[in-house]
């Protein structure tokens, strides 16, 4: 590639030593920034040169580099994983800015999902979640043969389009009110839609939302800002669902008043 | 059970709607001025000298303290679930709108307007006037006077606007907060959300123009 293709680019990107210290927004000017790099990849080109003048590299999540693990975050000018539509971060492409750009770049922000050191977050908050009861408990045999469990196709397609979810907290970074209704939502969502996960199904709901709220998220405010930012495309109408089903486990179900005891006897 | 963020919610979207009723009743209540200030003044005093009003009154008093206190509580806990802002936060166009976006403000609007509203009007000069031997306050009276300035006309227009846009999105966020949610309806459901609050919008904001206009 000809140097001309080059791209120079102005970074803002947030700067803090640990969890404790106090953070701000550097600037750094990087040069010789190819169209075809990957957003992650640019900071990699970046980090080099800041290992050669013997700096602090920046630290940032990332795994796969596939968008499949949701390991890494980052908000991009303002929305999270960046301008395009159901992508993640790593599969963001340098050619979708121009040379001489600005870029904000800063971590996933959150009382729930605090900064370890510069844009890396601490989201083991979505792990306390699924272990509050995101799982099926009950001993469901191996493996069983294709189709013995029926299915309706409109829940399966439910179920996987729900599961489809890799847990990376783009909505709660994009929701004005770090809400985490959509994680949630799609993680009671795939293992409601199916046979197996019906007998905890109350249990479930009742435990992560309870388990959500304790964590600090904030209150959905039905914006749909983290559906739109989603790079799985989860749709808030998991959210809806979430709603209705609390509500009538919460009402309706037995387990709601064995939990109501449990809270009791913790005081 | 009160204390989780989905039945908070659900609370105060119920209570939100229930409040829509009662500004559904007040406008048709509002537009009887079109027809004759007898008919008006008749229909306010068979509402005020009516023994079950205090009851009334003080429910509807309790229903919108519900929705405040519970929307402020909400909101109190979402700032605080964002302790450190961003620098640069940009909405993406496909999720948030305005309307959405300024809630708060738009409420905070209708309860500065309110005291103003309440003060003026319902707690206003007291005058009277008979009908067939009967005294009656004359309501009207006061309408017209007070909506001889502009000022207030102006004040009133840009409070109905941000009623509207609350309602435009307060209207189906309450039904998603339920958990209605409908491959086709809710779609519909959006669409109508954003007539309601452009209707109540207007038609409140006919009584003011239209007693403004008289006066010129």
């Amino acid at each position: 590639m000809s140097e001309r293709a080059k791209m120079t680019l102005k970074l803002k990107i947030w700067r803090q030593e640990n969890a404790r210290s106090k953070g701000r927004m550097t600037d750094y000017t990087l040069s010789g920034v190819s169209p075809d790099m990957s957003f992650l990849e640019m900071l990699d080109l970046l980090n080099e040169q800041l290992i050669s003048q013997d700096k602090d590299p920046v630290s940032f999540d990332h795994d796969c580099r596939e968008g499949i693990c949701g390991m890494c975050s980052l908000v991009i000018n303002g929305q999270a994983h960046g301008p395009e539509a159901l992508t993640t971060t790593c599969q963001l492409h340098m050619r979708k800015f121009k040379s001489g750009d600005t870029l904000f770049i800063e971590p996933f922000r959150a009382k729930a999902f605090p900064v370890l050191k510069d844009l890396m977050v601490d989201r083991a908050a979505f792990d306390e979640i699924i272990a509050a009861g995101g799982f099926i408990d009950i001993a469901t045999g191996s493996a069983p043969d294709a189709n013995a469990i029926p299915v309706s196709k409109i829940n399966a397609d439910l179920a996987m389009d729900a599961a489809a979810c890799i847990g990376c907290g783009a909505c709660v970074a994009s929701c004005k009110n770090a809400s985490a209704m959509l994680f949630v939502s799609a993680k009671v969502a795939h293992l409601s839609h199916l046979p197996q996960g019906q007998v905890e199904a109350d249990k479930r709901i009742l435990s992560m939302v309870a388990k959500m709220d304790a964590l600090g998220f904030g209150n959905c405010t039905n914006e749909a800002e983290c559906q739109a930012v989603c790079p799985k495309g989860i749709s808030i109408s998991n959210i809806a669902r979430l709603n209705r089903q609390y509500l009538r486990a919460a009402l309706l179900s037995e387990e709601s008043e064995s939990m109501d005891c449990l809270e009791e006897g913790s005081h | 059970m009160i204390n989780v963020s989905i039945i908070k919610k659900q609370i105060a979207g119920f209570a939100g709607l229930l409040l829509c009723l009662f500004a559904m009743a007040h406008l048709a209540g509002n537009l009887l001025m079109l027809v004759s200030s007898e008919v008006f003044n008749r229909y306010a005093h068979a509402l005020t000298s009516n023994p079950f009003i205090y009851g009334i009154e003080l429910t509807l008093l309790f229903i919108f303290l519900i929705h405040l206190g519970l929307v402020m509580r909400l909101q109190w806990e979402n700032r605080s679930a964002r302790p450190e802002k961003y620098a640069m936060q940009k909405r993406t166009g496909r999720g948030a709108t305005l309307a959405s976006s300024t809630m708060v403000f738009s409420g905070i609007t209708l309860l500065v307007y309110l005291v103003f509203h309440i003060l003026h009007l319902k707690f206003g000069t007291d005058y009277r006037v008979s009908y067939d031997g009967i005294e009656v306050r004359d309501l009207s009276r006061l309408v017209m006077e007070y909506f001889g300035s502009p000022g207030t006309v102006g004040f009133y227009v840009l409070a109905m606007t941000a009623f509207g846009m609350h309602l435009s999105h307060g209207f189906w966020s309450a039904f998603q907060s339920f958990g209605f949610s409908h491959a086709k309806y809710t779609v519909k459901l959006r669409r109508l959300s954003i007539v309601f609050g452009v209707l109540m919008s207007i038609g409140f904001s006919i009584l003011p123009l239209w007693a403004y206009l008289q006066g010129v």
